[in-house]
């Protein structure tokens, strides 16, 4: 799902990392949004809605909308379209609202 | 608790112009920004600019944001927070942040919320499936982080936002299937639309969707053909199979921090929801609140651009700060703005400017 070549745009990418999604280890580059990590490793689902369970994904991408909200790193409610990836990062899906711990 | 004379939220295309146009009239000036990267939407337009050669026609708009950034750091009495989210505006002039984790209040004189818009949601069953996506969201995905959105994509919007994306799209590789709009005509500029329909992709007007399916994420998605009445006409659907869905439908102004300081609101239709009312300086029913660019109503880059030169000295002007250039500068925004909402193009929004203005 890279993008290798483009007309205009020269991508800058960061040190390429590994981080886990629901287990999954899963590589991507350091300071893209873990949204972006995610949707090129083919992740689309990542959470389900707490009443009805419905698939999520994200809506907007720019810290908007909170469709895309994971747990990260044990905290929970992060728009991951906006957060940046670090190596080692820990991703759940959540399971209902979050808690705090 | 910090004290600062002009308080900027927001760090795209209005708040950058905003504090360019305070801080050269010598006020000190706090940006704020929630993103880590400064220049809000105008980071993802690969496109060049319309307009005159003022707002940078030509440019593309990920190149504007650098002139705008250069500009920021030849002046020592701007600060720049990134990483920055303003959490409140309270009735009192306090503004709260979180910046980096760490809560702080501040006292400004004059707070200018150049907020900006999101993208709006439409209605059809299972729309809240992944794969359906903002155009914008996918301009982020494709253009700041080089990640294509999927393999076919139906574009749902013929504004000018739904045909940069659509074109966008093509230029990274992936096949846009068809490009629908509910209403009779194309929104956005013909000189776009032409390029896409020489590509091959077909705009379909009076078209919308009927409902998306797929197990987990988007596999297909019927469409429908509306009538003179905008109701589907029974037996006029069509199911594509795409993987990708932009919904490209309009904007909606930012403005929750607008309602929380007290502000007078007004919901504008043309403006594409509540927005606050203002003076022609861009001054709202509250003294020391400004507004600039999408959140007082959604128009274009280019005219953010200039309301944020105005809102800035303006505001500037209002605790005793006149740029050198007050008088010419002031006169030529205005004109610059007055040209970007001349003609057929800008109707809706000198419509909407004459419900909002106080």
């Amino acid at each position: 799902m890279r993008i290798q070549e483009h007309p205009v745009l020269d991508f800058k990418k960061g040190k390429e990392v590994e981080f886990t999604c629901n287990d999954k280890t899963i590589m991507g580059y350091e300071g893209e949004t873990i949204a972006a990590a995610l949707h090129a490793s083919g992740v689309k689902v990542l959470s389900h809605s707490s009443e009805n369970h419905r698939p999520r994904g994200f809506y907007c991408a720019i810290g908007n909308c909170s469709s895309c909200l994971m747990e990260v790193d044990g905290m929970p409610n992060v728009r991951i379209c906006t957060e940046p990836l670090k190596a080692g990062m820990v991703v759940l899906s959540q399971s209902g609202k979050g808690e705090i711990r | 608790m910090k004290h600062v004379e002009v308080f900027v939220v927001g760090g795209g295309p209005a708040g950058l112009c905003a504090a360019i146009s305070a801080a050269e009239s010598g006020a000190d000036v706090i940006v704020a920004e929630r993103s880590s990267i400064l220049g809000g939407q105008l980071i993802k337009q690969t496109h060049m600019f319309f307009g005159s050669e003022k707002q940078y026609a030509g440019t593309r708009g990920i190149d504007i944001t650098d002139i705008l950034i250069d500009k920021l750091n030849e002046m020592d009495n701007v600060k720049i927070l990134k990483d920055t989210t303003v959490l409140s505006v309270y009735e009192d002039g306090v503004i709260s942040i979180e910046e980096n984790g760490v809560y702080k209040k501040i006292k400004p004189e004059r707070i200018i919320i150049a907020t900006g818009a999101s993208e709006k949601s439409l209605a059809f069953p299972n729309n809240d499936m992944p794969g359906i996506y903002g155009a914008g969201a996918v301009q982020t995905l494709m253009n700041i982080h080089g990640v294509r959105p999927g393999h076919n994509v139906l574009m749902v919007g013929a504004g000018n936002i739904g045909l940069i994306v659509s074109y966008q799209l093509m230029q990274a590789g992936v096949n846009v299937k068809a490009i629908l709009d509910a209403s009779p005509t194309i929104g956005g500029y013909l000189v776009h639309a032409s390029k896409i329909r020489r590509m091959g992709v077909p705009i379909l007007t009076r078209h919308t969707v009927k409902r998306a399916d797929g197990t987990d994420s988007l596999e297909k998605a019927t469409i429908v053909e509306l009538d003179e009445k905008w109701q589907e006409i029974p037996g006029s659907e069509q199911e594509l199979d795409v993987d990708v869905m932009c919904v490209s439908i309009g904007l909606s102004p930012l403005s929750e921090l607008l309602f929380q300081s007290g502000c007078e609101m007004a919901y504008i239709r043309e403006f594409g929801g509540y927005v606050p009312l203002r003076s022609i300086n861009l001054k709202t029913s509250q003294d020391h609140i400004y507004i600039a660019g999408d959140v007082g109503g959604i128009e274009e880059a280019s005219s953010a651009m200039v309301e944020g030169h105005i809102a800035g000295l303006a505001v500037a002007k209002s605790i005793n700060k006149v740029h050198e250039n007050y008088d010419l500068l002031y006169k030529d925004y205005h004109e610059q703005l007055a040209s970007l909402r001349a003609g057929h193009a800008g109707d809706h929004i000198r419509s909407g400017l004459e419900k909002a203005t106080i």
